[in-house]
Parts: structure tokens; C-alpha cells; sequence
């Protein structure tokens, strides 16, 4: 179990950026999760912070937890344990994600080697079958080639292979479905949908892709989590503004969506002062909006909007 | 360690060795088998004494020294002599430079502000003065003259590949190899090192011919190696016994001519192969 208590991650820069706002996730075994928001909302940062892989100058407050055991706190070999061993990262495929140099088959078997003290054969052999698992086609091929030679979906396949190779119990995939046209996105989701034991935290901008994979979904604006509920709930009866419009601004919705405004950028997110952060672009805000809302518990679903407060 | 698998190597298979590459190489290689066969190829013994001041002739090539030593042979055993100390303070250079870049590339934080603030200093010093100052206070003999001669020749290389590691610390796969938990040393060795090769590669021919330079400075003045025979030796003797100013041609040109062509050789090899890497990079 991984448990995400009130974790708000700050860049300590000149100009300070609150990068995660006091975001709490209860990740139990076999879970599924998935968030979703827009680029710059602070879903990636937060997948990073997991597995202690931010820039030196984040400052992470609050706790996360696996098992119990505070990972913010947690030494560096420890850490290294974690990585990849218990704990697994899966990147998005892009074209440096993997080693130029080195072939496929050797990188994709890495953590083995790392973890399970396999020898570098014995790896290579590894690395066949998982990528067997994943249907890549001609497996012992690929793994004989370089990373140049794959495309974008091959490769981000490769890198789901890569993430699970040492047998982690959580994957956290960082939107691993970017730049990838449609029928990869569905190659994709089906990869990941054969990881049937392992927990999932998944983060993604495409609302599609979160159904296929996920069945719990975190929404993410401006720094904040905004809602969170289980995906078929949340894809059909939306309670926060901003869900909902993402929701009927996706192709299959119709694509409707008519802007209320630009919203201009609220900064560094650092105080709860100006209010709602989506005030700007709701179409449903009121007077009240000018205050932060708290997290609203509507039956069992979390939200962030002064429309399900119960005192009225 | 051979320097024409170096060079074929700084070209590799993909990207084709330009012509002034294949020239570098060819010098290279041609000196590296004159050094090898040393024993062959000199006619005589080179501390064997005869006749001195023999212009060149058919029995002595290059004519003979002050006390009869055959120059020609001098020349080809100074051969040794100039490549060992040229290479080994180079891969010398290469280590220290590799090491210190890699540490501080990666780590970052306190450890990159003091070894980019050794090099700084380093940078600053005088570097002949002290190489000078050093061999004098050492025993003399080739030990002391590589050690004098790396221990400020590392930080041009050093800050370049740091600038490299630094860039490369900041690439997807560097960061997915920490992500799947892959240990620091590993990290360095298997994924960043091979991907600075091209610079080491040119980098380290480079610093062979400046060390070879050094040498032959330090020779010429008399702080190298006594005992040993090597271009720069020739031409102390040559210009200290009075061959310069009568004008021994076969004296003093050779080892000068030798010099530089070795010299050129590398230099062509470390400069046009950083080239090419630079432009396979840009492509």
C-alpha cells in the first residue's frame, strides 16, 4: 500500500513555485489510478517525488508512505532497493529514454541485474520474454538492435517492460502514452492492462486512455487535486467544473467546449488567497469562489468546489 | 596501448574517418612501429661510441654526435622514449580528467564547487614554471616527468568533460537508470562514459602531442630523463655541445622534424576527430 499523505512539493528557486499542492492519494494493493490534468498542473512532479527523483532544489513536505515506511525519509540505498525493485518508474518513450549506445535487450533486462543479480545473459534472455508479454514481434531481434531502431510505440512498450523487469509491486507510468497516435495509445493501455497484480498509479492527459487503464481517477488543476473518484463515476457524472469540461471537450464528447475566458496564470500557487484557482475559466463560479474551497466528501467522492458544500 | 585501434576507434564504423584523420592516423601508426622495432631498425647501438661529427654517409645515415653515437639510431630509440612518456601522461590526464569530470558532472553540489574550483586554481598556475620547478625537486627520470607534466595538464579536458557529463546527467535515460534503481558507479560506467567517448578519444590524442611537446621542452633544457635517449635529449646535446652553432644539420634537424611530425600526427587525429564528433552531434 502507498499512501500519499498532504505531500506539497515547492521549487525553492528565485522565484518560489508551489509545484504540489497538499495532495493525499491512498494507493491500496491491486489499485488503479490515474491522474489527470493539463500540462503544468503538477501530476508529473508528484509521480517524481515518490521515488525521490526531483531536481535538488524541490523541497517535498508531508509523507508517502509504503507500507508504512516513509519514503521521503528514506536513505540511499535504501531508495536504490526501492527503485525499480519495489517501486518502478516508467517514463514516457521518447527518443533519448533509452541509452543510444547500449542494445535493447541488455537495457530492458537492466533491473534484473541490478535487483535479481542476474548475469548480463541472463538478462537478455529476461528481456525477450517480457518483451514476449508485450507482443513487440520478433523479440529476439529487437533485443539485438539499438534504440534508434524502434518507434515511438515499440519503444514505449520497451519501456514498460524496462519498468516491470525486476518484479515491482507499484508502477507509476509518467504519461506514457504521449506522442503516440491512437491504436499505440490502445497497444499501450493493453500492456499496461496485463500488469493485472501490480498497483497502478498512472499519470496522463488523455482522458481515453485514463478509462482504459485506471479504475480510480484523480483529477489535477493548478497544483491542486480537484476531484477523485472511481473512473466510470467520474466519466459520467462529473462534479467539478473543470472535470467536466475536460470531459466534454474530449472527441468522442464531441469535442464541445466554449472557452469562458483565458484564464491568466496564477503564479506560484504559493498562498490560498485569491481563491479558487479555476475561477477564472468556470462556468459555474459563484461570490464564494474568491475563497479557497476545501476538499468536499460527496458520498464517498472527493471534490474541490463550493457548489457540494453541505452547509447549505 | 595501441594508438591506431584509437584512432579507428575516434572514427567509428558509422562515421567514416576523414583524409586528415587517415593522415594523423597513418603518422601515428608509423611511429608507434618504429618505436616497437626499435632493436630492428637502428643500425647500431645507440651508446655505442666512434668517430665523432660524421656527416651523413652511407655507414651512418644521419651521420654521428659529439662522441660518435650513430644518429640515426639515437633518433629511432628517442622514438620510445618521446611516444611512452606522451601516452602514458596522457592516459594519465585522461583518468584524473575522467574521474574528477564524472564525480562532479553527477554528483553536483559540493563536490562539483570544489573540483571546479581545483581546476580553476590549476588553470591559473603557471604550468611550465611549475612543471620545471617540480622536476627539479624530484628525482630526475621518466616517472617525474609524467607526473610533472599531468599534474596541470588535466583541467582543459576535465572541463569539457564535465560540461558533457553535466548535459548528459540531464538526458531521460540517465534519469530512467536512477529510476529503475541502477547503483551510481554502474550509471557512470556503463551509460555516461560511453557516451563521452568521442571527446575522451580526441581529447587524449591531443594531450599526447602536447605532453610530447613538454617533453621535448624539458629534455632540451636538461630536465628530463638522463639516461634515457630521446628527441629532446638529442638536441640539448646538440645545442649545448656547440652543434647548433656549427651548424651539424644532421644534428639538430632531425629530432626538431620528428618532433613535429608526431606532433601533427596526433594533433591531426584529436582535432579533426573532435570535428567530426562535434558535426555527427549537430546532424
Amino acid at each position: 500500500m502507498l499512501e500519499i499523505n498532504h505531500v506539497s512539493v515547492e521549487f525553492a528557486s528565485e522565484n518560489r513555485v508551489l509545484a504540489v499542492d497538499d495532495i493525499s492519494i491512498r494507493l491500496p494493493d491491486g489499485s488503479r489510478t490515474a491522474i489527470v490534468g493539463e500540462t503544468g498542473s503538477g501530476k508529473s512532479v508528484l509521480l517524481l517525488s515518490i521515488v525521490r527523483l526531483l531536481p535538488r532544489n524541490a523541497i517535498v513536505r508531508g509523507k508517502i508512505e509504503l507500507d508504512g515506511e516513509n519514503l521521503l525519509s528514506a536513505d540511499k540505498k535504501r531508495l536504490q532497493q526501492v527503485r525499480g525493485g519495489v517501486v518502478s518508474y516508467v517514463p514516457q518513450g521518447g527518443g533519448a529514454s533509452m541509452n543510444p549506445l547500449l542494445k535493447v535487450g541488455y537495457q530492458v533486462g537492466e533491473p534484473l541485474i541490478e535487483h535479481k543479480n542476474y548475469s548480463r545473459s541472463q538478462a537478455v534472455e529476461a528481456s525477450i520474454s517480457l518483451m514476449k508479454r508485450f507482443n513487440l514481434l520478433n523479440e529476439e531481434k529487437l533485443a539485438r538492435s539499438y534504440p534508434h531502431t524502434f518507434s515511438g510505440g515499440m519503444r514505449q512498450r520497451a519501456m514498460v517492460a524496462m519498468g516491470i523487469a525486476a518484479g515491482p509491486r507499484i508502477i507509476l507510468a509518467d504519461e506514457p502514452t504521449k506522442g503516440l497516435d491512437d491504436k499505440r495509445v490502445r497497444l499501450v493501455a493493453d500492456s499496461i492492462n496485463m500488469l493485472k497484480e501490480e498497483t497502478l498509479l498512472c499519470v496522463t492527459h488523455d482522458m481515453s486512455f485514463a478509462q482504459a487503464v485506471s479504475r480510480d481517477i484523480c483529477v489535477m488543476y493548478a497544483a491542486q487535486q480537484v476531484e477523485f473518484g472511481k473512473s466510470e463515476e467520474i466519466l459520467n457524472d462529473a462534479l467539478h467544473p473543470y472535470t467536466r469540461d475536460i470531459i466534454n471537450a474530449m472527441p468522442e464528447n464531441g469535442m464541445r467546449y466554449d472557452d469562458v475566458g483565458f484564464a491568466p496564470a496564477h503564479g506560484s500557487y504559493l498562498n490560498h488567497s485569491d481563491g479558487c484557482r479555476y475561477r477564472d475559466r468556470c462556468r459555474e463560479r459563484s461570490e464564494k469562489c474568491v475563497i479557497m474551497p476545501p476538499v468536499f466528501d460527496v458520498n464517498g467522492r472527493k471534490v474541490r468546489c463550493w457548489k457540494y458544500d453541505s452547509a447549505n | 596501448m595501441s594508438t591506431e585501434k584509437m584512432a579507428k576507434r575516434a572514427g567509428t564504423k558509422k562515421t567514416k574517418m576523414n583524409a586528415a584523420m587517415i593522415w594523423g592516423a597513418a603518422i601515428v601508426g608509423v611511429f608507434v612501429l618504429v618505436a616497437v622495432l626499435a632493436p630492428v631498425l637502428a643500425p647500431y647501438d645507440p651508446y655505442k661510441m666512434g668517430i665523432p661529427y660524421i656527416k651523413p654517409s652511407a655507414e651512418h645515415l644521419l651521420g654521428t654526435n659529439d662522441v660518435g653515437q650513430d644518429l640515426l639510431s639515437e633518433l629511432i630509440y628517442g622514438t620510445r622514449i618521446s611516444l611512452f612518456i606522451g601516452i602514458f601522461t596522457s592516459i594519465i590526464v585522461t583518468v584524473v580528467s575522467l574521474t574528477l569530470s564524472l564525480l562532479s558532472g553527477y554528483y553536483k553540489g559540493a563536490i562539483d564547487k570544489a573540483v571546479t574550483a581545483i581546476t580553476n586554481i590549476t588553470m591559473g598556475l603557471p604550468d611550465l614554471a611549475l612543471t620545471i620547478l617540480l622536476i627539479a625537486y624530484l628525482n630526475p627520470g621518466k616517472l617525474s616527468v609524467i607526473i610533472s607534466i599531468s599534474l596541470t595538464a588535466w583541467t582543459g579536458t576535465a572541463r569539457i568533460l564535465r560540461s558533457r557529463v553535466l548535459q548528459l546527467c540531464e538526458m531521460p535515460f540517465i534519469k530512467i537508470e536512477q529510476a529503475i534503481g541502477m547503483n551510481d558507479f554502474i550509471i557512470m560506467i556503463k551509460h555516461i562514459v560511453p557516451n563521452l567517448k568521442d571527446i575522451i578519444l580526441s581529447r587524449a590524442a591531443l594531450s599526447v602531442s602536447a605532453a610530447m611537446m613538454t617533453e621535448a621542452g624539458l629534455s632540451f633544457l636538461g630536465l628530463g630523463d638522463f639516461g634515457a635517449k630521446s628527441w629532446g635529449t638529442i638536441l640539448h646535446y646538440a645545442f649545448y655541445q656547440n652543434g647548433v652553432i656549427r651548424n651539424y644539420y644532421w644534428w639538430y634537424l632531425p629530432p626538431i622534424l620528428c618532433t613535429s611530425l608526431a606532433v601533427l600526427g596526433f594533433m591531426l587525429l584529436g582535432y579533426y576527430g573532435a570535428q567530426k564528433a562535434k558535426l555527427v552531434k549537430n546532424a
